[in-house]
């Protein structure tokens, strides 16, 4: 029988098993595990079934910690369910699955193994949260392959059923998670055939059902707990044979044979590598070189961890192993080794006589560290040595502890009838689509096998993609990254100054350029050093003019099936016509279900690249004089050079331990010396035409266009540098003004030019900004930003911050993130910064405000001219309410210690005004923030200068800066606000006490890939919500209100950036919480993202959302403390969706179901409105409400 | 007497009376579509599918399902893939096919196009789908100084022959009100296929908003003063040409339905008409065709059709540029 195969990445694989055989799927995102529950949830929506005959119901929960407790509700009522999660996630779902073990209850929790944020987040994989779990009471099964995840789902759901012990089934996040490869399909016959209906049936049995009752959950006491814990042993203990059982019949059907352990190697050997997952490849390959080499050596590959399987372990390693290196991919400071090792140490010590083989444990592969053959090598090599170290690490340099052993790093084992291919591609330009697309036409037209892995940088605008792809004849165990290529293509010729991409070519490689240089003049345009690379590694050049071909196609500069089809042309091992006739068949199975027009055009583009795809003559010698750049600018301080720099040229593996901080502490404002300068086009300025409205530099959400007001000093400004008067009269006339773009920080979103007012008379399509082609104003305008940064910066005194203009005089502290271009989060931050940077805090709840504002290399959180700037910290995504509540705590804390000094502080060596004054409530405006820091160095000049040991004035010394006030923002997004975070964002309102909350609500999870959320309107089709979501979006803001005092605001800086600017000033005024929700467009919307905060007025016109500002202080006042900042919606509701994709697909896909969800939605507005403007005219005192002291 | 015969053909097809309603919305909606049968109107005309709305659509959501795609490591994508997005004609096939369904008047579709290969495979798809006859919309604006009316004419003649070398239904070109030589084109729209022509498109002429300062598509129902327009030309192509003619625009009374058929239209289409008093109003306007066809002695709407065109009209100089001075001279006083 000839089996069928897919091409899948691990999450489908095991997501595919997991849907076939469960009734219940209970949700949430978290990377690197989010597939499988997109998958499902798309499955589900199509009415896919499960093996037995039923769709499965698929349901987003709030948090892990609510799937895990869906699913144990699930299984009470007598469902097979299941969940999928990692990292934080799974240490969320903790409780219930000791409940569900204990409880002895058949599940498998499907994990895609990834770090657990410890000094920081990671998405990577390593096996930290798993170990976290492993005192639950599950089984844990690891798959270290694609095909095992797959298989092993079905295993694991088998030998749950048949054990009733709760299978945790495992495998390396983003190495297996998301690496694609071909595998064989389990069919439903052979799910089916694995599963006995009577264990169903028996689960079903144990359910909760009123017709035969019984109690679940009591509590215990001290004269039973103990025993009727111990009661499940026998259950527990039967676990390794009914797994193995499961092997077997799956061996039976399938072919495929698996144990709970395998050895793999010399039956004699004299030394052995234990170690479990995606890294047990490349041991495998060492093993077989070492195998060549005549050396005795092997490595025993673990699937089953617990119950661990000690004898089968002991039984495996041969008895002729004199010594032992286990590997495990996590760290637990302070015990004795790591879980793996401590479990070989163990069953050997209660399986095996003496002599027993020495046993060394070593880390590796920490956030998916790489882990080569040569790698481990060097753990083999360490074996042999008489004094072994007994625990080391191995895939860094530990120049501290000395821990690590060294490895050789040019060494590769690749096998050498494997095709190995590299390709650099930017975001979203397709290539690492294209790849995807190649492995699949290898892997479904062919008996090849075939790898794909794809590498991102940790920027969401202009970022670098690296495909690693592997295609060969035989099973593809390299785990790693391909570091050897035969074929390296740059898709943009812009890496070559930056990135060193010949680094993983081979020796005689294949080279593909896109580039507009020609055949005959691209030599002289490449840097010097890949001329060197090229000509010494003695490369083949092509040479294809992408993006005209692509243009000349109709595809825009859309590359990728050029580009691919170009590889197909150089490197396949089809004819031509054969490779592109798969080209065009992948093509059309891609696009087809898009229309014709776009299969039609990539058509066109496979007939049209290979014309224009030519060999360049490789010179005898290096010719021009352009160099590859520096990561950053010889000016940027030390930690940048000697740090920042590795990690921004890609050489951050090369970093020793010394080199990075202990604690996860790094310097603030390192974005502005990571010039990545990605944008195509920049704003380019009329100051003639500027009606200096202040507008562009507030919309920009990368802080890369700014005003500065100014006297002119007569310093020499550059050529084409642009200043004129400043309109606006008051103390700063005679000013000069500037508005100056950063040429290399701005994305070229063009969100700037678009709200710009000012219009020329004569030309209405030019506006004071207009964007231009970066090139030709590049050497200009980067000269004018070194000036214009050099110009005397506004003191914050001198304006009102919480008007627009004001606001933007002043110095943003976020600058330059890798946010999205065009980000509709980013510019309320930086505006936050601009009103209070000196004496902003920060709790920043995880998602994409902790990955552009903390993601390395480069970060954009930045100090002023003083030194000072935004604090800010990130915990974890549930949590951060709390987070910035005990931030808040602190400081009152110490605010409340240093006046108690101060109070008892009298006539001896502090003026009595000083002390007076000190003790008085500071207000917040600039000018008496600025007093109080001048009281303050005073406070602490007259204690230096106390004579004598005065523990009291040491005290009060170190608790000065208590004086000053601080202002907590707590920001997230709507995942952790209306979500997960939402029982803690509740009582932290309720607190009382002085926090801001920021929501940046972009009505869906944006930073894992736009899963729905509670803030997700009625109608938007999301994941989780492909249908379109059916319920309507959660009344937040609402919500707040009803405590009285908390301030509470809605805002859209594109519709009213006045009651933006307002909001947020009187939000931190407020003596008492705040919650402030910012309307934030955002890609996964579907928008043009240029005109987006023009459609952000739409928002708020249609009704969609309403601006308002509840001040409780009004109350006081006796007024209405609720006042609408919108106008009555004039536009319809659909009116405004048919400008949003997420709206308009589903009017697309489904007219029927999408205008019946919109009439609904429509009718959500009216009713809110209704609602509101009730409000507006009701009276409301909030009674004794506290005024704070500091 | 019996009441007249107001049945005509029209490219071919056998109509129980001369009105047709040319694409608006009411066509272009199953419920609507029955109201105006009901209401005596013979044939229908969808409303348009543009080529360049098909390939826009499709092309955004190739761009979306990119945009931002693969760029970061938590997020491959942004959008669940659905299960069918009906891009491209989907949505209008089906009408097509539920029009079929729902009426037993002839459904007419009408493609508006930019590409000779787009105009082939989009008629090809709405005649599997059912449609009766196929309607060009020629609608082209010329910016280019280099390319002239020679040219322009060949691109739209190459339209006409993908789109007859794709189906086998019969084919009106709608033509556009400024030509230099109407009648010559129309000969030759015939000789590369054409079935009939309708005089004429009325484009969406563009209009400014002087507040946002932008360019606005302002579309504006027709009055009866347009219909004259196409008088002329449909009196002129009766006598010219062999093929079938439609007028369109401008007609709100029998009376200038009569005109029009008069004048040699072998059907009058009208849209603002039925979209001003509703589908019933074709009933009305049939009514009034028939009073007068009856108190005329005429027996039928054949007997009427083209009885005025250039060749059989009394004063053929009044619809050639004598008409035209006549018009103006008309404003004046006369001569003593």
């Amino acid at each position: 029988m000839t089996k069928r195969t897919m091409v899948v990445d691990g999450n489908e694989a095991a997501a595919s098993v997991a849907y076939r055989t469960n009734e219940v799927i209970a949700i949430y995102p978290i990377t690197p595990a989010s597939p499988m529950g997109e998958l499902s949830d798309a499955w589900s929506s199509a009415g896919r079934r499960n093996v037995y005959g039923a769709v499965p119901s698929v349901i987003e929960m709030q948090s892990e910690g609510g799937a895990a407790g869906a699913v144990h509700g699930a299984l009470q009522g007598g469902a097979l369910a299941t969940t999928f999660t990692a990292s934080q996630g799974l240490l969320l779902m903790i409780p219930n699955m000791f409940k569900i073990a204990g409880e002895l209850t058949p599940c498998v929790i499907h994990v895609a193994a990834r770090t657990v944020a410890t000094h920081a987040l990671s998405i990577f994989g390593d096996h930290s949260d798993v170990m976290a779990a492993r005192s639950c009471g599950w089984a844990m099964l690891c798959a270290n392959t694609v095909q095992e995840a797959h298989d092993f789902a079905l295993v694991a759901q088998a030998a749950t059923l048949e054990s009733r012990v709760p299978f945790l089934h495992f495998f390396d996040g983003f190495r297996t998670s998301h690496e694609i490869s071909r595998i064989e399909a389990l069919e439903d016959d052979d799910v089916r055939a694995l599963l006995d209906d009577e264990w169903v049936t028996a689960h079903r049995g144990r359910s909760l059902d009123p017709d035969r009752p019984v109690l679940r959950g009591t509590a215990q006491n001290p004269d039973v707990f103990f025993q009727a814990r111990e009661a499940s042993n026998p259950y527990h203990d039967r676990v390794e044979a009914i797994v193995d059982g499961a092997f077997e019949r799956l061996a039976e059907r399938t072919g495929r044979r698996y144990a709970a352990v395998e050895w793999v190697g010399d039956p004699e050997a004299e030394r052995a590598v234990v170690l479990m997952g995606s890294g047990c490849g490349a041991v495998e390959q060492a093993v077989a070189e070492l195998a060549r080499r005549g050396e005795k050596v092997g490595v025993l590959k673990v699937r089953l961890y617990r119950p661990f399987p000690a004898r089968a372990v002991c039984e495996a390693l041969p008895a002729s192993v004199r010594s032992i290196a286990v590997l495990d991919r996590t760290k637990e400071p302070g015990a004795l080794g790591e879980p793996l090792y401590q479990d070989v140490v163990t069953a050997l010590a209660e399986q095996r006589d003496e002599p027993r083989p020495r046993v060394i444990g070593g880390r590796y592969g920490l956030s998916s560290k790489e882990f080569t053959p040569s790698m481990a090598l060097a753990v083999f090599a360490e074996l042999a040595r008489p004094e072994p170290k007994r625990h080391f690490t191995i895939g860094i340099v530990d120049d501290v502890t000395g821990l690590s052993l060294a490895w050789d790093r040019e060494l590769s084992l690749e096998d050498p009838d494997t095709k190995r291919a590299v390709f650099y591609g930017l975001g979203s330009d397709g290539t690492v689509g294209a790849a995807k697309s190649t492995v699949k036409i290898f892997g479904e037209s062919t008996d090849l096998h075939v790898q794909g892995y794809f590498v991102y940088d940790s920027k969401k605008s202009g970022s670098m993609t690296v495909s690693h792809l592997r295609i060969g004849p035989r099973p593809i165990r390299g785990s790693y990254l391909v570091g050897r290529a035969d074929f390296v293509a740059c898709h943009q010729f812009s890496f070559l100054e930056r990135v060193d991409v010949l680094e993983f070519a081979d020796a005689g490689a294949t080279f593909l350029l896109n580039t507009a240089h020609g055949p005959d003049e691209v030599w002289e345009q490449l840097p010097r050093e890949v001329q060197r690379a090229i000509r010494e590694k003695g490369l083949r050049l092509w040479v294809v003019d992408g993006e005209r071909v692509a243009r000349d196609a109709g595809l825009g500069g859309r590359i990728n099936t050029v580009m691919q089809t170009c590889f197909f042309a150089l490197s396949s091992p089809f004819p031509r016509d054969e490779a592109i006739a798969l080209v065009k068949q992948s093509i059309e199975k891609t696009y087809g279900k898009r229309g014709a027009t776009v299969v039609e055009r990539n058509f066109a583009a496979v007939d049209r690249a290979l014309e224009g795809l030519r060999e360049v003559a490789i010179p005898d010698a290096g010719r021009g004089d352009l160099h590859r750049l520096p990561p950053v600018p010889p000016e940027a301080p030390d930690f940048v050079q000697r740090v920042t720099a590795m990690m921004v040229a890609g050489r951050g593996e090369l970093l020793p331990v010394s080199a990075l901080p202990v604690d996860g502490t790094f310097p603030v404002g390192t974005a502005r010396w990571e010039k990545r300068s990605i944008a195509r086009e920049i704003p380019i300025w009329d100051a003639d035409l500027c009606i200096q409205c202040g507008l562009c530099t507030l919309v920009c959400p990368h802080a890369a266009i700014r005003t500065k007001v100014y006297e002119p000093n007569g310093a020499a400004a550059p050529d084409g540098f642009k200043a004129v008067p400043w309109k606006g009269g008051g103390a700063l006339a005679g000013h000069a003004m500037t508005i100056q773009v950063a040429p290399d920080d701005c994305t070229g979103c063009g969100i700037c030019a678009d709200v710009c007012p000012a219009r020329s008379k004569e030309v209405a399509k030019h506006k004071a900004l207009d964007m231009e082609p970066k090139d030709p104003h590049l050497a200009v305008e980067r000269a004018s930003f070194a000036h214009f940064l050099d110009l005397p910066q506004m003191d914050p005194r001198r304006v009102q911050p919480e008007t627009v203009k004001g606001s933007q005089l002043l110095e943003p502290l976020f600058e330059f993130s890798g946010a999205c271009s065009g980000c509709g989060e980013t510019p309320y931050l930086k505006l936050l910064t601009q009103q209070l940077g000196d004496r902003l805090v920060v709790a920043n709840a995880t998602g994409c405000s902790s990955i552009y504002g903390g993601n390395l290399p480069t970060t954009p959180w930045t100090t002023n001219a003083e030194g000072r700037g935004p604090a800010w910290a990130n915990s974890l995504f549930e949590d951060n309410a709390e987070f910035g509540l005990g931030m808040r705590l602190a400081y009152e804390a110490h605010g409340d210690r240093a006046r108690a000094i101060l109070d008892e502080f009298r006539g001896d060596g502090v003026d009595p005004a000083l002390r007076a004054a000190l003790l008085e409530r500071c207000e917040r405006d600039p000018a008496s923030i600025h007093e109080r820091r001048e009281q303050v160095a005073r406070l602490h000049e007259a204690l230096s200068g106390l004579s004598g040991d005065r523990p009291d004035a040491r005290a009060l010394d170190e608790l000065t800066e208590g004086l000053v006030p601080r202002s907590v923002w707590i920001i997230g997004g709507d995942g952790w606000a209306y979500d997960i975070g939402f029982g803690g964002l509740d009582h932290v309102l309720a607190s009382g006490r002085r926090v801001n909350v920021l929501v940046l609500d972009t009505g869906v999870y944006s930073n894992t890939g736009g899963q729905a959320s509670k803030a997700t309107p009625r109608a938007a089709v999301a994941k989780f919500a492909t249908d379109g979501r059916s319920t309507r979006k959660k009344d937040l803001g609402m919500i707040a209100m009803a405590y009285g005092d908390v301030y509470v605001a809605q805002i859209a800086m594109g519709a009213n950036p006045k009651q933006t600017v307002e909001a947020l000033a009187e939000a931190e005024s407020y003596p008492g919480p705040s919650l402030v929700i910012a309307y934030s467009h955002c890609i996964a919307h579907g928008i043009d993202m240029r005109g987006a905060m023009g459609h952000q007025k739409e928002a708020a016109r249609s009704g969609f959302w309403p601006l308002f500002r509840y001040d409780p202080r009004r109350a006081d006042r006796g007024e209405n403390p609720f006042r609408l900042d919108s106008r009555k919606p004039t536009k319809p509701f659909a009116e405004f969706a048919a400008k949003e994709a997420r709206f308009a697909m589903l009017r697309h896909a489904n007219p029927e179901h999408a205008d019946a969800l919109l009439a609904r939605a429509q009718r959500d507005l009216d009713e809110q409105w209704r609602l509101y403007e009730q409000m507006a005219d009701v009276q409301r005192s909030v009674p004794d409400r506290e005024e704070e002291t500091v | 007497m019996s009441a007249p015969d107001l049945s005509t053909t029209w490219m071919g097809l056998e109509l129980s009376g001369p009105l047709v309603a040319s694409a608006c919305p009411l066509t272009g909606d199953v419920e609507s579509a029955r109201r105006l049968e009901d209401a005596g109107v013979s044939a229908i005309v969808m409303p348009s599918l543009f080529q360049e709305q098909v390939e826009h659509e499709e092309l955004e959501l190739g761009r979306l399902r990119d945009f931002g795609a693969e760029s970061y490591g938590e997020a491959s994508d942004y959008f669940p893939e659905l299960a069918a997005y009906n891009t491209g004609p989907d949505g209008y096939l089906r009408l097509v096919e539920d029009l079929r369904g729902a009426l037993s008047i002839p459904v007419v579709a009408s493609l508006n196009g930019v590409s000779a290969d787009g105009w082939a495979r989009h008629a090809r798809a709405v005649v599997d789908a059912g449609a009766h006859a196929v309607e060009l919309n020629l609608h082209h604006v010329p910016t280019d100084p280099d390319v002239s009316s020679a040219e322009v004419e060949e691109s739209l003649l190459a339209q006409v022959s993908a789109v007859r070398g794709a189906v086998d239904v019969p084919v009106s070109v709608k033509l556009g009100a400024h030509l230099t030589a109407p009648v010559h084109l129309a000969r030759r729209m015939g000789e590369v296929g054409a079935n009939g022509v309708v005089v004429f498109n009325r484009a969406v002429d563009p209009d400014l908003d002087v507040e946002a300062l932008q360019v606005v598509p302002r579309l504006e129902l027709s009055r009866s003063s347009e219909m004259r327009a196409s008088l002329r030309w449909i009196a002129i192509l009766s006598a010219r040409t062999d093929l079938s003619l439609a007028s369109t625009g401008g007609v709100h009374s029998a009376e200038d339905a009569l005109k029009l058929l008069l004048a040699g239209a072998n059907v009058v289409t009208l849209a603002s008409a039925l979209l001003l008093h509703g589908p019933s109003f074709a009933r009305g306007l049939l009514d009034g065709l028939s009073t007068w066809l009856s108190e005329h002695e005429y027996d039928s709407v054949a007997q009427l059709i083209g009885s005025m065109n250039l060749d059989h009209c009394p004063d053929p100089s009044a619809y050639e540029r004598g008409g035209y001075m006549r018009a103006l001279t008309s404003f004046t006083s006369p001569m003593p």
